[in-house]
């Protein structure tokens, strides 16, 4: 049984549709992340289970049991705000036994554990500061001993590394990951940064609009999106307009208007004549001389239009025949050369036939 | 070291404010000090100076020979704790619903806070006393808190809903999410968290009561006078002014302490609330 089951939930504020009929099952032990643009929900359906918002339709269950009617104190579980809301008043030491102080513990326990989930932090030494002292790295890291002190079944973070710059960001999150492997407490965590949630997550759930589109584990999401708006939301994607020309058991043929052929593999029953876009990672895009190689399939001509120089790899832009601009990223791996194509180079590109898929309309 | 050049500068922002001080603070202070050294005029008044022999201690040492001004003091300073202490009481709950309510609404609450101030002060005490009358409250030292507490609830309203309408509502619901009842999210954060405006609030009640005469003289009986009293008496009806000088020298001095020993615990306990004050 999950930990924690959301169960068809809608959210209405208004006439507006904030959470709908979104169906979610959170295992115990997981890392999962609420992905989307802002505004389509993710606050919402992580208010509606910390309580401080009621589902309009559908079940929130913990643990097989439903948490209506449940105030927000009586749920075992906790939240790490964006703003950290760390009471001002308090030392650290103060704002981490809060939590312990309002479930009764005794005082030495209180006292052992604030040392404990300090040290899981690195705070120890800034036990007595008060929150105003600290850089917003160490706020972040006491708002999380804070939520994690009272070992609670789920732990809620709203984009809590959203106030941060992206080098301590960077560093949050393998502090992030490290965590939550040492607490072994289940994190539901909420981001509009594809990035981190690939890097962070178990599992993504990507949302719009109040809908979950794709709900995968990292690298499904990345190399097989459900639908355009997962595939252009996470990672960079080339989306090319098609028809399906033939389909047989696995082997797919596209129709490009302009272009030509492309073939792919697919295990969907597919009709002919069915339109869609065929999405293509840039990295699994090779580019050479427009001499190289003229008998291989998904093999296309064009001209360099623009490229980035990155040191590690080159992003390149090719407008191929049908005024289609491909990007392609390739690995600057050979020794001795930075380049290996100038703008206004006449290039051809080619793909694997399983390198993209094909993303129904 | 300093750089050059911050010297005048510094000397530039702080000037108007010290000159401000020196005029209307130290040297009226000054004037009364002297005052009160001096020896009382027969018609009232002061007697004229014609040298320091003439300057003398006489007004303090006859107040403290006598155990009646002293009653006076104590009396003032308890009906002044006690007229504070009620205004913290009943202005809490109002200063929080105002901070509570919807914007629009705010305002126009805080403007009935402070519309009677709209109509004249002695108009409204004499409205207590034919409320109070029918009551059979009149003339007694409950009448004079009454009519403190009135008089004062504003001073005390205002900086309080200035501080309460700060606060971080996250706060509380952190509070909440990490287990705390409505009681504990009170106590452990919005009470400790508006202590600064308990305080100002509290110096704008406790000295001003110190100083109000028009309330014990109108409401409170004849056992019911209070410092304001015995220097308006002094100035206007005994005509000492000497004697009048000391007793506000006195009240000043005591008011002065106790701001600063409140200052000081404050600073103490108060550690990070100042983010929200
Ligand atoms: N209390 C409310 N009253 C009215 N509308 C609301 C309320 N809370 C949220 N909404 C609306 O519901 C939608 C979803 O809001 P939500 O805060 O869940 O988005 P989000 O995904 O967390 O966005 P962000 O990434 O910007 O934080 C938004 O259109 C928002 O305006
Ligand atoms: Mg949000």
């Amino acid at each position: 049984m999950a930990l924690l089951e959301i169960r068809n939930v809608t959210r209405r504020f208004g006439a507006l549709e904030a959470v709908k009929d979104v169906t979610l099952a959170i295992e115990a032990g997981e890392f999962f992340t609420l992905l989307g643009p802002s505004g389509c929900g993710k606050t919402t359906i992580l208010r509606m289970i910390a309580g401080f918002d009621e589902p309009d339709a559908g079940d929130i269950l913990l643990d097989g049991r439903p948490l209506t009617g449940i105030p927000p104190e009586q749920r075992p579980l906790h939240t790490v705000f964006q703003s950290y809301a760390l009471f001002p008043h308090m030392t650290v030491a103060g704002n981490v036994a809060f939590p312990l102080e309002t479930a009764g513990k005794p005082r030495d326990e209180i006292r052992r554990r604030v040392g404990e989930a300090l040290a899981l932090v690195y705070l120890t030494d800034k036990a007595e500061s008060f929150p105003h002292e600290l850089s917003g790295g160490q706020k972040q890291r006491v708002a999380l001993a804070r939520g994690l002190v009272n070992k609670p079944r789920l732990l809620l973070l709203d984009e809590p590394l959203g106030a941060l710059d992206a080098k301590l960001r960077v560093e949050m999150q393998s502090e992030l990951i490290q965590l939550q492997r040492d607490v072994g407490i289940t994190f539901v965590f909420v981001t509009h940064a594809q990035q981190e949630a690939l890097a962070l997550s178990h599992r993504i759930a990507v949302m719009k609009d109040g809908r979950v589109e794709q709900c995968d584990e990292p690298d499904t999401l990345y190399t097989q999106p459900a639908n355009r708006f997962v595939a252009d939301f996470i990672g960079k994607i080339n989306l090319i307009e098609v028809a399906v020309a033939a389909a047989s058991k696995v082997l797919l043929t596209l129709d490009a208007p302009g272009l030509g052929q492309i073939a792919a593999t697919d295990l969907r029953p597919l009709k002919a004549g069915e339109r869609g876009a065929f999405a293509l990672r840039p990295e699994l895009v090779r580019v050479f001389g427009h001499k190289e190689s003229a008998d291989l399939k998904n093999r296309f001509e064009g001209r360099v239009r623009e490229l980035l120089y990155l040191g590690d790899v080159t992003h390149y832009k090719i407008e191929l025949a049908n005024g289609f601009v491909i990007e392609a990223l390739m690995p600057n791996a050979a020794p001795g050369r930075a380049k290996f194509h100038e703008v206004g180079d006449p290039v051809a590109v080619c793909w694997r036939h399983d390198a993209g898929v094909f993303l129904r309309a | 070291m300093n750089a050059p050049g911050t010297r005048p500068t510094r000397w530039l922002v702080t000037a108007p404010p010290t000159l401000f001080l020196l005029v209307f603070f130290l040297l009226p202070a000054l004037i009364v000090v002297l005052a009160s050294l001096r020896q009382p005029g027969e018609f009232g008044g002061l007697a004229p100076l014609t040298g320091l022999a003439d300057l003398g201690a006489e007004a303090y040492r006859f107040l403290l020979d006598d155990i009646v001004y002293a009653e006076i003091f104590a009396r003032s300073f308890v009906v002044a704790g006690l007229t504070t202490l009620i205004c913290i009481v009943l202005a809490y709950p109002l200063a929080w619903l105002i901070a509570r309510s919807p914007q629009k609404r705010r305002d126009l609450l805080v403007l009935l806070v402070i519309l009677p101030f709209a109509s004249n002060f002695l108009v409204r005490i004499y409205a207590w006393i034919m409320l109070l009358g029918p009551a059979n409250l009149l003339y007694t030292p409950a009448a004079v808190i009454v009519g403190m507490v009135y008089v004062h609830l504003p001073f005390m309203i205002l900086p309080l809903y200035t501080n309460l309408e700060k606060h971080d509502p996250a706060l509380l619901e952190a509070a909440q999410d990490l287990g705390a009842s409505a009681w504990t999210r009170f106590w452990r954060v919005t009470f400790p968290l508006s202590l600064p405006g308990i305080f100002s609030g509290s110096a704008l009640v406790f000295i001003p009561v110190l100083g109000m005469f028009a309330v014990p003289e109108l409401l409170g009986g004849t056992g019911d006078i209070l410092i304001g009293n015995l220097i308006k008496e002094q100035f206007l009806d005994n005509r000492d002014w000497p004697l009048g000088s000391a007793l506000s020298i006195l009240l000043t001095v005591l008011v002065l302490l106790l701001a600063g020993i409140t200052a000081w615990a404050a600073r103490r306990g108060l550690h990070g609330t100042e983010a929200v004050s």
